[in-house]
């Protein structure tokens, strides 16, 4: 199937205010999923016969952030996270991609970690993916059966790969900056 | 999807008395990197396992966001580093693929042949140290000998032999002349030889049968939901790999089979792998009989590449063009594209997801590590079996920590 198919099958199936967008003019075309759905059409991408999305390839968070005021004027985007779905079926031989855009902190207050749906009971590898996420990004993938800090130790501070991160300036009595 | 610390034993499980923990790693011979289990053991039977990874994390992804395409090479290659050519020819395709560079023909050749080189460069390290983990000292040491000649044909071609650095955006650092096509030759026709002796020593080797034959089973479906790839998929039934599904570089030109095995366990892995080696010489074998002629680099001129030392050296042209790639303020245009792009490393699908902006750093740069996800596996598969064989698991997955911490 293409991404145009796929797209019409989930707009048919959840309609337009939970399949919010699709860019099929990037390289790699995107389907844009609202954050609050995304567990129940990622049970359906894999559930569903047609689309039969067995395997997660891939699932990679980005920040969206310019910290330089000078140069925030010109950034192309809007300040926001996002976390990537790369999807692809063994038996339809067919990649999709599906994307989920949000805000950076929870309700804008600094602190409070945005908020998405796991998808680790639908591809079972999600569930590594999704620490590392949270690990590095500070997504709170609601529903996770552990989520904790898998690269960094328990204890660090901080979100490493945010593009506000500050590194710590000690930690355990090592210096750090 | 059981096994996280969550679900370790239920504190009223009626024989968790019996239980006992073991902390396996981080240093560890059989480990060979750092890798960390907690162990929860019935007598010398396995009943959980948790893996705690993050003992090398060194931060690659962030370092990406600070370096260039050129730069990030180096980075690349301490991935994995059974194979590090694989690793940067695979960095080097997801970023071409993100500006939008077609190779020339020479250099889809040479890289194809480097590629293949450094699948035997793992499978032979892989084959022998499993084997070494259950005893079996003599196959190590015959393999080495191998990886030996493998490195010095990739010294002549980078100057390096491990951490090579050798790809470049739009095509390589260095041309090969005849001399290394001649080396290349020369191993392909004196490998087999090796090859049979292993083969001898280990394939029907009673020992070696009993301690791999069953063990570890990954079934078809759990391979799939948990998307394993390459061989480790492979020897689970699962047909896929990306040389023959989504062709990149010239393997659409080569005669090659993908092997694949029904029995799931570490020893199809390893008959998996031994037979990969061979399809590997024979693309090697018809790749190198066949190298197109013309320049190795993509046209200079596109402005993305850098030009040849000679010319930097000798001419103004060159020099200008050389700092108009390298300098932090001038630099090329990246698309504001967001690519996914994979090869097929030696252990399985290596990714690298992209996220272009203005500037010729990547604005974050994620990769796929097979040995991340392979290490995921390697609770759901040690179940229920000996404590001697999570040597043996993990020698089969391959896992290497540099890789899955990155």
């Amino acid at each position: 199937m293409t991404i145009q198919e796929i797209y019409q099958r989930l707009v048919d199936r959840f309609g337009a205010d939970k399949i919010t967008g699709i860019n099929e003019k990037a390289t790699d075309p995107w389907i844009e999923v609202a954050p609050a759905a995304i567990g129940e059409v990622a049970q359906f991408l894999k559930g569903d016969d047609q689309l039969a999305l067995d395997s997660l390839n891939n699932l990679s968070a980005t920040d969206f952030l310019e910290t330089d005021a000078k140069l925030a004027a010109k950034f192309p985007y809007q300040p926001h996270t996002e976390v990537v779905y790369h999807l692809y079926s063994f038996r339809r031989k067919h990649r999709a991609v599906i994307k989920v855009k949000f805000d950076r902190w929870k309700n804008n207050e600094a602190g409070q970690l945005p908020e998405v749906p796991t998808v680790s009971h639908v591809w079972g590898i999600a569930d590594w993916h999704e620490r590392e996420a949270y690990d590095m990004m500070g997504i709170h993938f609601v529903g996770h059966p552990n989520l904790v800090r898998i690269l960094c130790p328990d204890d660090w501070e901080g979100y490493p790969l945010r593009k506000d991160y500050e590194f710590p300036e000690e930690y355990h009595g090592v210096r750090g900056q | 999807m059981p096994l996280t610390a969550a679900q370790t034993m239920p504190p009223d499980a009626p024989d968790q008395e019996y239980h006992w923990t073991l902390n396996f790693g981080p240093q560890h011979p059989a480990t060979h990197t750092t890798l960390r289990l907690v162990l929860t053991l019935d007598g010398e039977r396995v009943v959980n396992s948790v893996p705690h990874i993050g003992y090398l994390h060194s931060g690659f992804e962030k370092l990406a966001e600070h370096l260039d395409f050129n730069q990030y090479v180096t980075i690349v290659d301490r991935m994995n580093y059974l194979s590090p050519l694989a690793n940067e020819i695979s960095w080097h395709h997801a970023v071409e693929k993100l500006l939008g560079i077609e190779l020339t023909p020479r250099c889809k050749y040479l890289r194809t042949i480097l590629a293949e080189l450094m699948r035997l460069h793992d499978h032979l390290l892989n084959c022998g140290t499993s084997a070494l983990d259950l005893g079996a000292f003599t196959a190590f040491l015959y393999f080495f000998e191998q990886r030996e000649l493998i490195y010095n044909i990739v010294e002549y071609a980078s100057g390096q032999r491990f951490h090579t650095s050798y790809t470049r955006v739009g095509g390589v650092m260095f041309d090969v002349n005849n001399e290394w096509v001649n080396q290349v030759r020369s191993f392909t026709k004196q490998f087999r030889k090796t090859h049979d002796e292993v083969h001898k020593l280990l394939t029907r080797n009673r020992i070696f049968i009993d301690r791999t034959k069953g063990i570890g089973v990954l079934s078809k479906e759990q391979a799939i939901n948990l998307s394993c790839t390459g061989p480790i998929a492979r020897a689970s039934g699962v047909v896929r790999d990306l040389r023959k599904d989504e062709p990149y570089l010239a393997y659409p030109d080569f005669d090659f089979k993908v092997i694949c095995s029904q029995g799931g366990d570490c020893y199809a892995r390893y008959l998996v792998r031994m037979q990969e080696m061979i399809e590997s010489v024979q693309i090697i074998e018809q790749a190198i009989e066949n190298i197109p002629a013309g320049p190795v680099n993509v046209d200079a001129g596109t402005g993305v590449v850098l030009p040849a030392k000679p010319a930097v050296y000798r001419s103004i042209e060159g020099l200008i063009q050389h700092f108009e790639v390298n300098m932090p303020n001038r630099g090329y245009e990246v698309p504001h594209e967001e690519i996914y792009a994979a090869t097929e490393s030696p252990n399985g699908e290596l990714g690298f997801y992209i996220v272009g902006q203005d500037s010729t750093r990547a604005y974050r740069a994620r990769t796929r590590p097979p040995s991340y996800i392979h290490f995921a596996v390697f609770p759901h598969i040690i179940k229920g079996h000996q404590l001697s064989d999570v040597v043996a698991v993990l020698g089969s997955l391959n896992i290497i920590a540099a890789e899955l911490d990155r």
